[in-house]
C-alpha cells in the first residue's frame, strides 16, 4: 500500500500549462498571490476568476480534482467566514441573536475573505498540480541562483529537496516494515490514550532514525564516489529554456495585474 | 604494460568499538591488469571492503601506496580523476541512488564531471542500454526491484565512462534472480566493453567465472590465482571458514572417497563430462 503513495499532488498530463518552464510558473504564482491582496471589491475578483478558469481549462485538470484539494481547507475557510461575519463592526444590522450582531458589512467582509482564501489555495495548488516535484526543485534552484552572491546555498537547498523526495518512499516502506516487525513481537500501536500511543511510537522511531542516519552516511559516500563536490562547475542534463509559451503566459499575467490595479485605483 | 591498479604494501588500521585498534589491511600488495575480472573473497572483517575503498580513494593508505592508472590516490588534486576512472557500486541498492527519476540518477555522475548537457543525454541512453534498462528511463527508482536498482547503480557508473568498476558486495542484498541479472551485466561489461572489474563478494559461485580469485583473511592476501587453482584447495579454504562452490566440493569429496576425478571441475557441465565421458 505504501509503495503507491504519490509525493505532492502532481497531476501528470501534457497541457500547455504543464509544459511551461517551472520558473515561469513559480514567478506567476508569486505575482498571483500578491495581486489577490490588491483586490478591493467584488468586480476585481471577476478578473481573478477569469484568469483561474483560463488556467484550469488550459491545464486539462478536471475541476472535480481541484475542488478535492480544497476540501481539507474547508474548515479554515468556514471559520474565516464566520469570524468575519460575526465580528466585523458595522452600522446596518441585518439581524441579531444572543449577543451576536450580523451586519451587512460583516456579511460582505465574510464573503470577501472566503473568496480570497479560495482563490489563493486554488492558484497555488495549480502550481503543484501542473509541475512535477523534480521540475519544481530545478526551478527553485535556478531562481535562487542569483542569491549565491550573498552566500545563499541555492544548489544545496535543491539537492536536499531532491534527496528528501527520493527517500520519502524508501523510508515509508521501512516504517511499514519496522511496524510489522514490532507488531509481530506484540507491540500495540492502536489502543490507549494519546500519551500511551505516543509512547508506543518510540520503538518505531528509534530504529527508523538509526537507519536513516546510516543511509545518509552511505549515500554521502556513494555521492562522493560519483565525483559529487557541490554545485559549482556542475552541469545539468536538462537545461531549462524559456519559450514563446512562457512569454505568452507572462503577457496574460500582466494583463491580469493591470486589470486588477486599474479596477482598484480608478 | 603497466598494471591499471597497483597496490603496494598497504596498511590500514582503524579504532574499534572499545578504543582498541583493528588492523584492516596488513601489508597488502596486488597488481590488476587492464581488462581483468578479479573476484575478491573472504569473510566479514577480512579487509576486502576496506581494500575496495582504497582503490578509488574513499580510504587512504596509512602506509604504502595505491596507484590507479598512474595516479597516486594520496594526491588530492587527482582524486576526482581517479574516481572517474574507477567507479564504485555499493552493497545497498537504495542508499546509492540520488534522484527521483531513473535517467536523472544516471545523469548525476556526468553532471558532476561537468559534461555538456547534450553529451550527458547520449551517455545516459548508452549506459541504460548497456544494462538493458532503457525502458525504465522515466520510472521512479523506488518502484524497481533490487536487481534493477543495482543495474541502475551500475549504469550511473558507466555514464562516467570509467575503465574500472569496483563492486563491493553488490549482490549481498538481492534474491537469486537479481543476483544473476547483476552478474550477467557485470560479465557483459567486462567482455564486451573491456572494463576492468574488481568484484568483492562472499558468494563463491560468483567467483567461478572470474579470471582471477584473490582470497583475503585478517587483512592479508592468502591466495591469488585462477578460480580452478583456488577452489582446488578445499581443506585450506574450509580452515579459514570459507565455502567452496558446490561442484568443487563434490569433486573433493568424491576424490576423498577414492573416485578417479580428473581435473578440477567448477561447473555442473564439466562435472557431468568427467563422470560420464
Amino acid at each position: 500500500m505504501l509503495r503507491d503513495i504519490t509525493i505532492g499532488q502532481y497531476y501528470p498530463s501534457d497541457s500547455p500549462v504543464h509544459r511551461l518552464d517551472p520558473r515561469t510558473k513559480l514567478v506567476i504564482t508569486f505575482l498571483f498571490i500578491v495581486i489577490i491582496f490588491f483586490v478591493r471589491n467584488y468586480s476585481g475578483y471577476l478578473f481573478i476568476l477569469a484568469f483561474i478558469s483560463l488556467v484550469i481549462a488550459l491545464s486539462k485538470i478536471p475541476v472535480k480534482f481541484i475542488f478535492k484539494g480544497l476540501r481539507p481547507l474547508l474548515f479554515i475557510i468556514l471559520l474565516t467566514f464566520f469570524i468575519n461575519l460575526l465580528f466585523t463592526p458595522g452600522e446596518t444590522e441585518l439581524f441579531s441573536f444572543w449577543f451576536f450582531r450580523v451586519t451587512a458589512e460583516g456579511l460582505r467582509q465574510g464573503l470577501f475573505m472566503t473568496l480570497r482564501l479560495t482563490f489563493l489555495v486554488t492558484g497555488t495548488s495549480l502550481l503543484t498540480l501542473t509541475t512535477s516535484p523534480i521540475a519544481l526543485t530545478d526551478g527553485i534552484e535556478m531562481l535562487l541562483r542569483p542569491l549565491k552572491v550573498v552566500k545563499f546555498p541555492a544548489h544545496e537547498l535543491a539537492m536536499m529537496m531532491t534527496i528528501a523526495l527520493r527517500f520519502i518512499p524508501t523510508l515509508l516502506e521501512e516504517t511499514d516494515k519496522i511496524m510489522k516487525a514490532q507488531m509481530a513481537r506484540g507491540a500495540d500501536f492502536e489502543s490507549g490514550n494519546l500519551i500511551q500511543r505516543a509512547k508506543s511510537l518510540i520503538p518505531l522511531l528509534v530504529p527508523l532514525f538509526i537507519s536513516a542516519f546510516r543511509r545518509a552516511d552511505e549515500l554521502a559516500m556513494a555521492m562522493e564516489a560519483r565525483c559529487y563536490r557541490g554545485g559549482d562547475s556542475r552541469t545539468r542534463m536538462k537545461v531549462l529554456t524559456m519559450g514563446l509559451v512562457d512569454f505568452a503566459a507572462f503577457g496574460v499575467t500582466m494583463l491580469l495585474i493591470a486589470a486588477v490595479l486599474l479596477n482598484t485605483y480608478l | 604494460m603497466e598494471p591499471i591498479i597497483q597496490i603496494k604494501d598497504v596498511y590500514y588500521r582503524y579504532a574499534g568499538n572499545e578504543g582498541e585498534e583493528t588492523t584492516a589491511l596488513d601489508g597488502v600488495s596486488l597488481d590488476i591488469r587492464k581488462g581483468e575480472f578479479v573476484a575478491v573473497i573472504g569473510h566479514n572483517g577480512s579487509g576486502k571492503s576496506t581494500l575496495a575503498k582504497h582503490i578509488n580513494g574513499l580510504m587512504l593508505p596509512m602506509s604504502g601506496q595505491v596507484i590507479v592508472k598512474g595516479m597516486d590516490t594520496r594526491d588530492e588534486n587527482l582524486i576526482w580523476d581517479i574516481r572517474q576512472v574507477a567507479g564504485m557500486v555499493f552493497q545497498n541498492p537504495d542508499n546509492q541512488l540520488v534522484a527521483t527519476i531513473v535517467e536523472e540518477d544516471v545523469a548525476f555522475g556526468p553532471e558532476n564531471l561537468a559534461v555538456p548537457p547534450e553529451q550527458i543525454r547520449l551517455r545516459v541512453d548508452d549506459a541504460l542500454k548497456a544494462v538493458k534498462m532503457l525502458q525504465f528511463a522515466k520510472s521512479a527508482p523506488h518502484l524497481l526491484s533490487g536487481g534493477q536498482k543495482q543495474r541502475l547503480a551500475i549504469a550511473g557508473i558507466i555514464a562516467m565512462r570509467p575503465e574500472i568498476i569496483i563492486l563491493d558486495e553488490p549482490t549481498a542484498m538481492l534474491d537469486p534472480s537479481g543476483r544473476k541479472e547483476v552478474m550477467d551485466t557485470v560479465h557483459y561489461l567486462n567482455e564486451e566493453e573491456g572494463i576492468t572489474i574488481v568484484h568483492i563478494t562472499h558468494f563463491m559461485e560468483e567467483a567461478i567465472r572470474a579470471h582471477r580469485v584473490v582470497v583475503m583473511e585478517e587483512g592479508r592476501i592468502i591466495m591469488d590465482g585462477p578460480p580452478r587453482e583456488i577452489f582446488r584447495q578445499v581443506s585450506e579454504l574450509r580452515e579459514i571458514g570459507l565455502d567452496v562452490p558446490q561442484i568443487a566440493e563434490l569433486a573433493y569429496e568424491l576424490k576423498k572417497e577414492g573416485f578417479p576425478i580428473t581435473g578440477d571441475p567448477l561447473s555442473t557441465e564439466e562435472m557431468v563430462n568427467i563422470l560420464c565421458p
